[in-house]
């Protein structure tokens, strides 16, 4: 697990393009207590960064997940699956939401609570239905060389939620810190 | 952390050894590019080593099927070889684990190719 520092400095880093990669609003009021041990002791944190429409900047947002999904207490297994759906996220509004416009920014945010792990990606971009989306698993798209993103999301997380920004979109993924009960 | 290829023949067959993770921008364009040239050097058995693959994003599980399509067009075979658990978990997510002809064992790969 990474230290408050490392993750400070991994989402503190300037970047060198026109428009830098700016952390605007961190709250990074991380009470570790004993995560990934005792998911009932809550550990709570909120923190917020916006970043210019870029890979370095999806690389980034990766990484601050799985250290916040390591940090909510989360197996190995989900972890991994929690940083690719939001690197999915990522990817998606930088590329076909700000389609890479130095003039336009991405914002990422995490939050903890007791019961769940909050991301929620935004960009700038015109809007996305995701109603329109077609399904990668039907017979005429499995061959597709694209269109999988928003899928995978939705079977790495256990809430997805669009919103329209006008312009732009928000995607919130939300992660239960708490297995659902059998029956429920 | 980016991708590497290397490039080997074993009876008539051209394995790519794939090294890193397959995301957009990173491993995308170079298995475009590697398969790209393999065809054009008149080869269309295809067997991509998967085996040090840590991790495929959708944009690398999309190169993996339009690599697979490309090939199958010209009148090839591509064939997958030592899926990690994280690349096998995603091909059956994504339903692709069936569409893709996949191997554990490099010789039986190799003979399973035509002749």
């Amino acid at each position: 697990m990474r230290s408050r520092m490392e993750l400070a400095a991994l989402t503190s880093e300037k970047s060198t393009s026109t428009l830098p990669s700016l952390l605007l609003s961190a709250v990074d009021d991380w009470h570790s207590g004993n995560a990934g041990k005792d998911l009932a002791d809550s550990t709570t944190s909120r923190a917020s960064y916006t970043l210019d429409s870029s890979l370095d900047s999806v690389n980034k947002i990766e990484q601050t997940a799985e250290v916040s999904a390591q940090r909510a207490g989360f197996d190995e297994d989900t972890v991994s699956h929690v940083a690719m759906a939001v690197r999915e996220a990522a990817v998606n509004a930088v590329l076909h939401g700000n389609s890479y416009d130095p003039n336009k920014h991405i914002t990422a945010s995490f939050e903890t609570t007791r019961e769940s792990l909050i991301v929620r990606i935004t960009d700038q971009g015109p809007g996305l239905n995701p109603d329109t989306l077609p399904d990668p698993l039907a017979p005429e798209n499995i061959l597709r060389g694209s269109g999988r993103g928003i899928f995978l999301i939705r079977a790495f997380m256990d809430e997805v939620h669009f919103r329209q920004l006008h312009p732009g979109t928000e995607l919130t993924l939300i992660k239960y810190r708490t297995p659902a009960q059998p029956g429920t | 952390m980016s991708m590497k290829v290397q490039t080997r023949q074993v009876d008539g067959v051209t394995i790519l050894d794939l090294s890193g993770r397959i995301t957009l921008g990173e491993g995308s364009v170079t298995i475009r590019d590697a398969v790209r040239d393999v065809l054009a050097k008149g080869s269309n058995k295809i067997l991509l080593n998967l085996g040090d693959v840590n991790y495929i994003d959708s944009s690398g599980i999309g190169e993996l099927v339009s690599a697979f399509t490309t090939v199958k067009n010209a009148g090839g075979e591509l064939k997958l070889l030592n899926l990690t658990k994280k690349v096998h978990d995603l091909l059956q997510i994504t339903k692709l684990y069936t569409v893709f002809d996949v191997k554990d064992d490099e010789a039986s790969a190799i003979s399973s190719f035509s002749k």
